[in-house]
């Protein structure tokens, strides 16, 4: 073993009582990186040695040592589950961070994306040796046309900011296609970041537009934005302080009569899922993060899937590869020819997220029609009691019943000396995963919380008691315990501010010569 | 509905607690023309039996590569993952955690990344790498944005050898941005020239290239900062570096890759894994989540996302990209996989898969007709047929083989390769699958 | 005394003969809490009045520092690129950013002066 100087952590803790020897406590077990673990020449893979063959590598062989590390399958195993036990997750608690939808995910969808004939599939196999996959794409598509109410779903997005790149893209498409170079787009200041970040990567100039009193978009001052240079409005809907935007339909007509496409973000749509079809609220475009409504799971980043409804204005623009019926049964449109002759081109490799869809129509069968309304119903009624129980002592933003999340901002913390960071913070000590945080920007220190339609009423009770009494506490002027939170994690509050002046992104071993100088 | 916990009087007592009457009243925002009172036109919720039958009946549908001679490759490779790994990446602490912005509740997701960028820097021989993209063809996109970026120039240089996808998602994410992407024909065997002038923000090569050529870019890296451009290599079989000399020692700035055929399925075409490594000079402008270590208040190692001022949550319309998530658990496997390959498994991994390809190549050059067209390549080559290679691939399909790819597929338009075909080989290949091969291309051309 | 000025973006600025040194004021500091990095225009260049002349950031928060006078960059500070504390322990002082070469000794006259920029700042909250 190689005793790298800058690994080693297992000095204990210093917090309180808890000291020991190895800096492991019960099941929190320290864990050097896969580096300071190395055993040159073991592998956790058995292969054999290939025949004796010339090489045709024309002389590029690697002849430098690559730097990998080897360890067996035992201790690789122990590495990753003892880093599996560091995080949080669904599957340990309700984790109700506003606007990521954080719902059970189903195991059948697991399984059912690990079947050889759509895990051991390639994209460019023969068309008459796919057509299972194909009849998926095409199902999940008409499933996602129904629920929408839209006439054409483009699947390949890989996200739901790639969705809204693929959306926004069919827009610029549509207007110059009219020879029209608007170029300015609406953002709400309550969006979120990806939509500007989206727009500007179209090309197009940003231009907020501000929240009225109740939370919802400003029509007046929409209207005063709207101009023959505005090619496109992006609204979230429900909006990120957790609330339908009740002038839609007006903010529809403004925005067409302008001559401007309505955009949606569509990553809340858990909200209204089978209760309300987008395309019967005048948008021209939206995306769905299969990864919140539909359950495909997180993954601690990733990866997502972000498929696109389109209006019959946008739908010829749709990125390729289209899915179409034939005398052959299913094939793939790959190329800017025939039906797609008008497409805005190839926005990721290959076909979209595969695994992702089968999980997604996975979860959209088990639900069915009715089961898809009640998880609409049940995510805002959980929503509602949540706010109601949270009522008394946090500071609500804007009054009234919301959908599947509720804001609240930090008025409630007034003069206790206690950050939203901190409250936050303290909550982890609780067991429980904090809400988000300081977003939505359009109110002061926001906590957003959505606990989506997978948590039970006893887990919501339990969840709102702990608020209420952290509440109660910082109120009280016991504070002590809020600015030292978190304390019970496997590492407490991290120096952002150091790790950003002086970035280290990789692991490195020690020069040779400060090592023999130790 | 076995995934919703509420009960009937559970939703009483709550629609009470709220002081509401129906559900329906917490939907009064909504106008009451978009309002519907029957369900979707669509089935109703069905047990895990009646799913699990439906979905395995559209799966067996599909001829499963695992099931045949298996060659095919272009961008995407069936590689052997061992079972630690699913097994490791379906643990709920890391399949339903969300990204790791709450770094207290998520060292395990942080260290596993930095792990992962350390590995991926390793690999391709660079300083620095992100946390993952989506995919090898939109991180290539984002490498040519983050060009534009630092050199303030207006024209990326694709080369011909660079994977078709990657080519067309590079000039779909420029279509609106005011960059001019010059694409150069696909030439497979051709030492291609290549132009730069002083508008050439950076110049796209691939390495092995899409015909499986394998070529040293280091004199084209000379030139490029010469003229004060970047050189871009795009790697689609992340195996190969295995093997090959890496993209940093060639001199590349930035490196796009697949990193798919570690730790991935082949998943029809996604999820996989987009690989990005650059110079630490440039970190700044590296488009993604980026995880670094620093210390708690204890003093102790941790880690957290960092320089998160480029991301779209901080930075808005001025960030370096519009990503949020990426690819995290394919990272993850990624990770996994080439922990448990180490320095060992991993570069006897790439050789196997050369030797498979050497061994492949020359059966397949030996049938009457059949041109090797690739001169020195890692585990894919292009051949020249007699007839049309898309006709090839159709009646090796037929005759139960999966022979590879016709370049007609990607390039429909370029007469002069309607004859190529792509044929890749890695360790799953079996002496049998070759002469299986060997047997039905001899049969076919005869 | 030199003539000391501020905006409302919270730049100061030093007329210091025909060259005018810049930076951010304690409050902007404070806003933005620890400073991580700094991105300073290259010397030689142009900056316009404002426009974007440099960039602070802290770990969760990036913000442009708009040149308060139009002219051309004579000297930029490398000790806090190397060190963004210093624009937090002393942002008047050490923590300068650049300084400019006016196009106009005037250009100073429409910014407020010390008292009117802390009444200002007052009335941020």
């Amino acid at each position: 073993m190689t005793g790298w100087s800058q690994a080693l952590s297992a000095h204990p803790a210093p917090t309180e009582d808890a000291a020991t020897l190895t800096g492991n406590r019960g099941l929190q077990l320290e864990e050097k990186l896969i580096f300071e673990q190395d055993s040159a020449g073991l592998s956790g893979v058995d292969l054999p040695e290939p025949p004796v063959h010339k090489s045709r590598l024309g002389g590029l062989e690697r002849r430098e040592p690559i730097g990998l590390p080897g360890l067996s399958e035992p201790q690789v195993v122990r590495h990753f589950t003892r880093l599996s036990q560091k995080n949080y997750a669904i599957d340990s608690g309700l984790y109700p961070l506003g606007s990521c939808t954080m719902k059970h995910n189903p195991r059948i969808n697991e399984k059912m994306a690990r079947l050889p004939g759509f895990a051991d599939i390639h994209p460019l196999q023969p068309a008459s040796t796919i057509q299972g996959a194909l009849e998926l794409i095409d199902t999940l598509a008409h499933w996602l046309k129904i629920l929408t109410g839209m006439p054409a779903v483009a699947l390949s997005p890989a996200a739901g900011a790639h969705g809204e790149l693929c959306g926004m893209m069919t827009i610029r498409a549509a207007l110059t296609a009219q020879g029209d170079a608007r170029q300015r787009i609406l953002v709400p200041e309550s969006a979120h970041g990806t939509n500007p970040a989206t727009a500007a990567t179209c090309g197009y100039a940003i231009d907020p537009i501000p929240n009225n009193a109740r939370g919802r978009v400003d029509l007046a001052a929409l209207k005063a934005k709207l101009g023959g240079d505005v090619a496109a409005l992006m609204l979230t809907n429900p909006n990120t302080c957790g609330l339908f935007e009740d002038e839609i339909l007006e903010i529809a007509t403004a925005v067409h009569a302008a001559g401007a496409f309505f955009y949606c973000d569509g990553a809340n749509f858990n909200a209204i899922v089978g209760r309300v079809r987008p395309a019967d609220l005048g948008i021209d475009a939206l995306h769905l993060n299969l990864h919140k409504t539909f359950s495909t799971p997180h993954g601690g980043g990733g990866p997502g899937s972000g498929p696109v409804a389109l209006a019959t204005a946008l739908a010829s623009h749709a990125p390729l590869p289209w899915v179409v019926h034939g005398d052959k049964g299913l094939s793939l449109l790959e190329h800017a020819e025939g039906l797609a002759a008008r497409t805005i081109g190839r926005l990721k490799g290959f076909h979209g997220q595969m695994g992702m869809f089968v999980r997604a129509l996975s979860y959209i069968m088990s639900h069915g029609a009715d089961g898809l309304k009640q998880v609409a119903e049940d995510a805002v009624l959980n929503a509602n009691y949540l706010r109601v129980r949270l009522a008394g002592t946090l500071s609500q933003s804007y009054p009234g019943s919301c959908m599947h999340e509720v804001l609240f901002d930090d008025r409630f913390l007034k003069d206790t000396g206690v950050t939203t960071l901190d409250f936050a913070k303290s909550l982890i000590d609780e067991g429980f995963h904090p809400m988000t945080m300081y977003f939505p920007l359009v109110v002061h220190g926001a906590l957003l919380i959505e606990p989506t339609e997978t948590e039970s009423k006893a887990s919501l009770d339990q969840f709102a008691d702990t608020v209420n009494g952290l509440a109660v506490r910082a109120k009280s002027g016991d504070i002590a315990g809020f600015h030292a939170a978190p304390r019970l994690t496997p590492r407490r509050r991290l120096d952002e501010t150091g790790a950003a002046r002086k970035p280290l992104l990789r692991w490195r071993p020690e020069s040779p010569s400060r090592e023999a100088a130790e | 509905m076995r995934y919703l916990p509420l009960t009937p009087a559970d939703r009483a007592e709550m629609l009470a607690a709220i002081g509401a009457t129906s559900i329906d009243e917490l939907f009064a925002d909504v106008p009451a023309t978009a309002r519907r009172a029957g369900l979707v036109d669509l089935p109703l919720a069905q047990g895990e039996i009646e799913v699990e039958r439906a979905l395995s009946k559209m799966a067996a549908k599909n001829i499963a590569a695992g099931s045949v001679p298996f060659f095919i490759g272009g961008g995407a490779y069936r590689h052997h993952v061992p079972a630690a790994v699913d097994h490791l990446i379906q643990r709920g602490e890391f399949l339903t955690s969300y990204t790791p912005y709450q770094p207290e509740l998520a060292q395990g997701t942080l260290q596993a990344l930095f792990e992962f960028q350390t590995q991926v820097a390793l690999l391709t021989g660079m300083e620095v790498a992100n946390a993952s993209l989506y995919d090898g063809a939109t991180a290539c996109a984002e490498a040519v944005a983050m060009a534009h970026r630092i050199t303030r120039r207006g024209k990326a240089v694709l080369s011909g050898g660079l994977h078709p996808h990657y080519r067309e998602v590079c000039a779909t994410y420029a279509q609106f941005s005011g960059l001019e992407v010059e694409a150069l024909d696909p030439s497979p065997g051709i030492v291609e020239k290549i132009d730069l002038d002083n508008e050439t923000a950076c110049v796209v090569v691939q390495n092995p290239d899409f015909f499986g050529e394998l070529r040293d870019w280091s004199a084209l890296a000379a030139r490029c900062h010469q003229q004060g451009a970047l050189l871009i290599v795009a790697v689609t079989e992340i195996v190969s570096l295995g093997a090959v000399k890496p993209p940093g020692a060639m001199g590349a700035d930035i490196v796009a890759a697949e990193g798919q055929g570690i730790g991935n399925a082949l998943n029809f075409g996604g999820p996989y894994v987009g690989l990005f490594a650059a110079r630490e000079q440039h970190v700044r402008q590296i488009p993604g989540r980026l995880a670094g270590q620093t210390t708690d208040t204890d003093g102790r190692r941790g880690w957290v996302l960092t320089l998160s001022t480029r991301e779209q949550h901080i930075r808005r319309e001025k960030a370096t990209s519009n990503i949020c998530t990426n690819s995290g658990l394919c990272a993850l496997a990624f990770a996994i996989h080439l922990a448990l390959l180490g320095e060992t498994g991993l570069t006897r991994l790439a050789r196997l898969n050369h030797a498979a390809a050497c061994n492949l190549a020359d059966r397949l050059a030996a049938v009457p007709g059949v041109r090797l067209v690739t001169g020195s390549f890692f585990n894919e080559f292009a051949l020249r047929l007699p007839i049309p290679a898309a006709e090839a691939v159709t009646v090796l399909a037929e005759k139960g083989v999966l022979g590879g790819v016709a370049a007609s597929r990607l390039y429909p338009e370029r007469d002069d390769l309607a004859d190529l075909l792509l044929v890749a080989a890695t360790e799953m290949v079996t002496q049998q699958n070759i002469d299986s091969y060997s047997d039905a291309l001899a049969e076919i051309l005869r | 005394m030199p003539t000391l000025r501020f905006t409302k973006d919270h730049e100061w600025v030093r007329l210091d003969g025909d060259t005018a040194v810049i930076g951010i004021t304690d409050y902007a500091q404070q806003q933005l809490g620890d400073i991580v990095y700094v991105e300073l225009p290259a010397p030689g260049s142009r900056v316009e009045t404002g426009k974007e002349a440099a960039v602070v950031e802290s770990a969760k928060a990036a913000s442009e520092v708009y040149a308060p006078v139009s002219g051309e960059v004579v000297a930029v500070n490398g000790a806090i690129a190397d060190d963004p504390a210093k624009v937090n322990a002393d942002p008047m002082g050490d923590g300068w950013f650049l300084t400019v070469k006016l196009d106009d000794l005037k250009a100073l006259d429409g910014l407020m002066d010390e008292a009117a920029y802390a009444a200002f700042v007052a009335e941020q909250g």
